[in-house]
């Protein structure tokens, strides 16, 4: 049996977390376990405003875990999340499921987690000072910490950072895999990329091999071959219904490729 | 177990019914409410069959907390008539027969209320984006699809 408890700040809830608890977003995920009763046994929720401050102006975003995807899409500034945001779920799911739950939701789910990755996103924890990356949460699934908000710096240019998805029903499919890259570049080459990866680990993950391929290159086509060539490089993919764990890593340098090539013609 | 009262507007009028703790909002209005008309599928977020319109938008009640229902104003396809008029969706999917068992167009009415609502021409991919949420094992879908389509050309022509 669920119980579920609302308190009108995040500083309460906070809490109020602990055993047995669950953070209640917006519950496309938990709500599951909690029809089939295999809830837990406690469902927190808050009514803060906070959780849904949305920040879309300077260099740093900053969107509050209770964010939506749709209201993320309905947000002009927010153009660079949004074709990641789109291909998250149907309508139904967009209007419900938060970013925060999305950090935390189990395989194959996890794309928008994926994009925070690889841009650099960190996460201000409730109760918390200071904020830390967003990847250093992957590790803390079994039991996560109460995120407050996520703070995302943005792309200088549209070219800086790409979202991709390969699902096999469209619209709506979940992940075979996505991958996210954030290459910025200076004079002509790549300073600090970032690759991440979705539906390849038990988490979503940084892709270490494709990284260092792509660091101080130019992205043109020997760069591109490089990177996935090295694509599956440290990944630990699952085998589900979707695809087998052998199929998956053959195919990720394919879909990285296609990225990136997008990626350099701009 | 503590019962929680849950007051909201259902397709317009003022509604309060006793939530169970942790109950979602499908089994709340097909039980406690006594509205029939959103469908439980699989009461996973797959099927689309519950969806329910809250302030405006498509919301699957099956993943929803009833009581998160509370003060807000939440729609079903039970709303659509006005007395013995059908919504102009309803007459189009009779027209276009887009439905034949007829479990999944409850929720097929709402997302495209929900869409003609916010964009009242939309085009083909923007109809099969706004029902992506709505599975259907029967129609292969473009009835329904022409269906909201004739919808949304009567209500521009009106
Ligand atoms: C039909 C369907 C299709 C879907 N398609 C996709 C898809 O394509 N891609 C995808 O990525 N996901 C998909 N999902 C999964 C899910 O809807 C999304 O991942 C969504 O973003 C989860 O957010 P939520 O707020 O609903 O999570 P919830 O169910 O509220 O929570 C999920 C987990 O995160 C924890 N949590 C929630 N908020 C916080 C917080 N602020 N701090 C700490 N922990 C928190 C919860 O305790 C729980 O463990 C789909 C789900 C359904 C039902
Ligand atoms: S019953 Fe809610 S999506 Fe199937
Ligand atoms: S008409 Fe039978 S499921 Fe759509």
């Amino acid at each position: 049996m669920t119980t579920v408890e609302t308190f009108p700040t995040l500083a309460e809830a906070a809490r109020a977390m602990g055993s047995g608890a669950a953070f209640f977003g917006g519950g496309t995920v938990l709500m599951r376990d909690v029809n089939a009763g295999e809830g837990p046994q406690r469902l927190v929720r808050s009514a803060d405003p906070a959780l849904k401050e949305v920040r879309a102006q300077g260099e740093t975003v900053r969107l509050g875990a209770g964010v939506t995807m749709a209201r993320i899409l309905a947000e002009r500034d927010l153009a660079f999340l949004h074709s990641v945001a789109r291909q998250i779920g149907g309508p139904q799911v967009r209007n419900m499921g938060t970013l925060g739950g999305n950090l935390f939701a189990p395989h194959p789910y996890g794309d928008f987690a994926v994009a925070l990755i690889a841009l650099g996103a960190r996460a201000v924890l409730a109760g918390q000072g200071g904020a830390r990356p967003v990847e250093e949460l992957m590790r803390e699934r079994a039991r996560p910490p109460l995120v407050a908000a996520v703070e995302i710096p943005r792309p200088r240019s549209g070219r800086e950072f790409s979202f991709l998805k390969v699902s096999r029903v469209k619209p709506k499919g979940v992940s075979v895999l996505s991958v996210a890259a954030f290459l910025p570049a200076e004079g002509g080459r790549i300073r600090g990329a970032r690759v991440a990866w979705g539906a390849m680990g038990p988490a979503p993950m940084r892709g270490q091999g494709a990284e260092r391929a792509l660091e101080g290159g130019a992205l043109d086509a020997a760069t591109i071959a490089r990177a996935a060539a090295q694509a599956a490089e440290g990944l630990d993919p699952p085998t589900d219904a979707l695809a087998s764990a052998w199929y998956r890593k053959e195919v990720a340098g394919v879909h990285l490729r296609r990225l990136l090539e997008r990626m350099e013609r701009g | 177990m503590a019962k929680k009262p849950v007051t909201f507007t259902l397709n317009g009028r003022e509604s309060a019914a006793f939530a169970e703790e942790g109950q979602n909002l499908l089994d709340f209005l097909r039980r406690s409410v006594g509205d029939l008309s959103p469908k439980y599928g699989c009461g996973q977020g797959g099927c689309g069959g519950c969806t329910v319109l809250i302030d405006g938008e498509p919301h699957l009640s099956c993943l929803t907390l009833a009581e998160a229902a509370a003060g807000r104003k939440v729609e079903t396809a039970s709303g659509l008539a006005t007395g013995p008029v059908l919504h102009r969706l309803q007459e189009a999917f009779m027209e276009r027969f887009a439905a034949q068992c007829g479990f999944c167009t409850p929720g097929m009415l709402v997302s495209a209320k929900a869409l003609l609502d916010r964009n009242p021409r939309p085009t083909r991919e923007e109809v099969i984006e706004a029902l992506s949420g709505n599975l259907c094992r029967c129609t292969g879908y473009e009835p329904i699809i022409e269906a909201v389509l004739d919808a949304a050309g009567e209500r521009a022509r009106a």
